[in-house]
């Protein structure tokens, strides 16, 4: 797994996973259709992404699809930062 | 001159006692909702009919029969009983929409407990509060939620009983219980709990502007109101698939996901999943769906997804869709007519009503935006905010209120009996809603008339955000109010001034939202922090809420002579 899906990863188990929770929770585990993160906390994991890689993200972009998995996060990511870089 | 008199003075009468007579209910002698929705429809010969389909999003899937949910809601009961609870006691589910909450609810009623289903999405704090007013005795929960009533127990000295479902017992700590439907013992004859009409059944807990939750606490004859709206406004017949994707720890999944298509004995079917538009709509075609009660958040979410979407399913079964919990914008009503053929009918109730009140009935002419027209045997109006009388004027804006009365209406708050009598004034119930009422009698929603935050359906109580806040270590002050929201209609925000020592910043203001979520939940997590230096307030030093919430709103922020200055 690369450096930007396991950053994500151990921010979801970490801020989004009750402890005692054992699912096992991996980059194609659904995680709003899951009800591991829900469509209000995506907000919080959205600001957590900006933040950290210093991109905007589109909230037209930020729906529930493009947050379901963390395979599909680190996508929404990388196309971000690519506009961004672009930009630049 | 001439004055248009509105109709709304006149209500349509229903005879609730021909309802009753449906239901086997007989004033002064026993009823039970855990009976009526169970073994009743068994009686009627409708057994081995499909009561419930499940499926949770990693594709497991269970069905269940009517004398399934008989035998399953027995075997419940039994169990508590056989634990020591006794009727009366509260018996809290907390639990994801899996089977077990659905049946346990049946069961919890048979014994004569009172249900108290809470959103498993709920933190701690949130969780705490709730259990610690209804005096809460059992708590059946899941393993993954098991946590957060580990951090709390110890608080909550009346909690006899953690019940888990969904465990094995050597994975407990020897105070913890487990419970599995699947190997309990299933007695095959159990006499459900003598109940009669004012026999607390649920206490649902909403939140106000001010002061903790309060417990809606509603009776077994409730049972008539949600049996009559579900078969008038959800227009449910024998054949029908019907879905409620509300979840039961809200008084919408409980009153419409659970009591009113059983007591119909309607076979509902239930999906464990949080929203992707995909998913949805595959569960729609795949299950046959017919009758769909949703909300405006997830309509407007799959609206943006858009019509190509839909289209790529099989949706032809649906025949009849409904939405509750926020005002259904025009666009959506006009949108679900593009993309299933036919509209969504908004419908307006609360916690408190128990049953609708307000709806766009089928065959009523929709007016797209409208809340419809209030059902036979409700008397509803607007009333001017100063004297509580009716209005007559077409189109002048007041407060939606009702006549007490219909089966449903919540019989006082859990041990709060100065609450309950806030809500009256010259004998009608007041909503806490502002509306507008038309020439046709249709009612028009305009929004709260206090400082409650209505985001997706849902009521945040600013009190337990800014009390939340409070509790972290860089916030001074704090105030919380909505902002509009295009999917949610409304979200949290907190205006937070801070303590010496801290600056505000990206990394605080992520840090002080995931706080709030982890205390509450994500729907009371502010989706903005405003730091600011200082809040409106009064001359007594009490903040004033309206002000921030008018500048969200671009709306006048009134007489402010009364605010201290900077």
């Amino acid at each position: 797994m690369d450096e930007l899906k396991q950053v994500i990863l151990s921010y979801v188990i970490k801020e989004y996973l009750e402890e005692g929770d054992d699912r096992t929770v991996d980059a194609e585990t659904p995680l709003i259709s899951g009800g591991i993160v829900d469509s209000f906390s995506m907000v919080s994991l959205k600001r957590f992404l900006e933040k950290r890689y210093a991109i905007q993200i589109p909230d037209a972009e930020a729906t529930p699809d493009a947050f379901d998995t963390v395979t599909r996060i680190a996508e929404l990511v990388t196309r971000t930062q690519a506009r961004t870089d672009g930009r630049a | 001159m001439t004055t248009t008199t509105l109709p709304v003075t006149e209500p349509v009468a229903l005879d609730w006692s021909a309802i009753g007579r449906e239901l086997g209910y007989r004033p002064d002698a026993p009823f039970n909702i855990g009976w009526a929705c169970s073994d009743r429809i068994c009686q009627l010969g409708q057994a081995g009919k499909t009561a419930l389909v499940w499926e949770d999003v990693h594709g497991a899937h269970r069905r269940f029969s009517f004398d399934d949910l008989r035998l399953l809601s027995n075997t419940v009961a039994h169990h508590l009983l056989e634990l020591g609870l006794v009727p009366g006691e509260r018996v809290c589910l907390f639990m994801d929409r899996v089977p077990e909450l659905y049946i346990g609810l049946l069961g919890i009623l048979k014994m004569g407990g009172i249900a108290q289903p809470l959103f498993s999405a709920f933190g701690e704090e949130s969780l705490q509060v709730r259990l610690e007013d209804a005096g809460t005795a059992a708590i059946l929960t899941q393993r993954k939620h098991l946590g957060k009533v580990r951090r709390i127990r110890e608080a909550l000295p009346g909690l006899r009983h953690v019940i888990i479902v969904d465990a094995e017992a050597a994975a407990l700590r020897p105070d913890e219980e487990a419970f599995s439907l699947d190997s309990a013992h299933r007695p095959e004859s159990f006499q459900a709990y003598p109940a009669l009409a004012e026999t607390p059944s649920i206490l649902h807990y909403t939140s106000g502007t001010t002061g903790k939750p309060k417990g809606a606490q509603h009776v077994h004859s409730s049972l008539l109101a949600q049996y009559y709206t579900t078969k008038l406004v959800l227009d449910l017949r024998p054949d029908d698939v019907y879905w409620c994707n509300a979840d039961p720890g809200w008084v919408t999944g409980t009153s419409y996901g659970i009591l009113g298509p059983w007591s119909t004995g309607a076979t509902q079917v239930v999906l464990d999943s949080g929203f992707n538009a995909e998913r949805w709509y595959g569960f729609l075609e795949r299950q046959r769906v017919t009758v769909w009660y949703s909300a405006p958040t997830a309509i407007r979410l799959l609206m943006r997804e858009g019509t190509p979407l839909a289209k790529r399913f099989d949706l032809r079964a649906l025949r009849h869709l409904c939405s509750v919990g926020e005002p259904l914008n025009p666009e959506a009503v006009v949108w679900s007519e593009q993309a299933f053929g036919r509209p969504f009918h908004d419908t307006y109730w609360q916690t408190e009503t128990g049953a609708i009140v307000i709806a766009n009935r089928p065959g009523m002419t929709i007016k797209p935006g409208s809340m419809g027209k209030p059902l036979p045997g409700v008397t509803a109006a607007v009333l001017d905010p100063t004297s509580f009388e009716p209005i007559e004027t077409p189109g002048r804006l007041g407060l939606i209120a009702l006549r007490p009365g219909w089966p449903s209406m919540l019989r006082t708050y859990w041990r709060n009996p100065a609450a309950y009598a806030g809500k009256f004034k010259n004998g009608w119930y007041l909503c806490g809603d502002k509306a507008r009422l038309d020439a046709d009698g249709y009612f028009w929603f305009v929004g709260r008339d206090d400082d409650v935050i209505n985001t997706a359906g849902h009521l945040v109580g600013p009190f337990e955000v800014e009390s939340a806040l409070l509790e972290h270590p860089a916030v001074a002050e704090s105030a919380a109010v909505a902002t509009p929201d295009p999917v949610n209609m409304e979200v949290v925000k907190a205006f937070v001034t801070l303590k010496p020592g801290f600056e505000p910043g990206d990394d605080l203001e992520l840090e002080i939202m995931n706080f709030v979520r982890k205390r509450l939940s994500a729907l009371a997590m502010p989706q903005q922090i405003a730091f600011v230096a200082s809040l409106p307030k009064t001359r007594s030093g009490k903040i004033v809420r309206r002000v921030l919430r008018a500048q969200e709103w671009g709306e006048p922020v009134g007489d402010i002579s009364t605010l201290m200055d900077d």
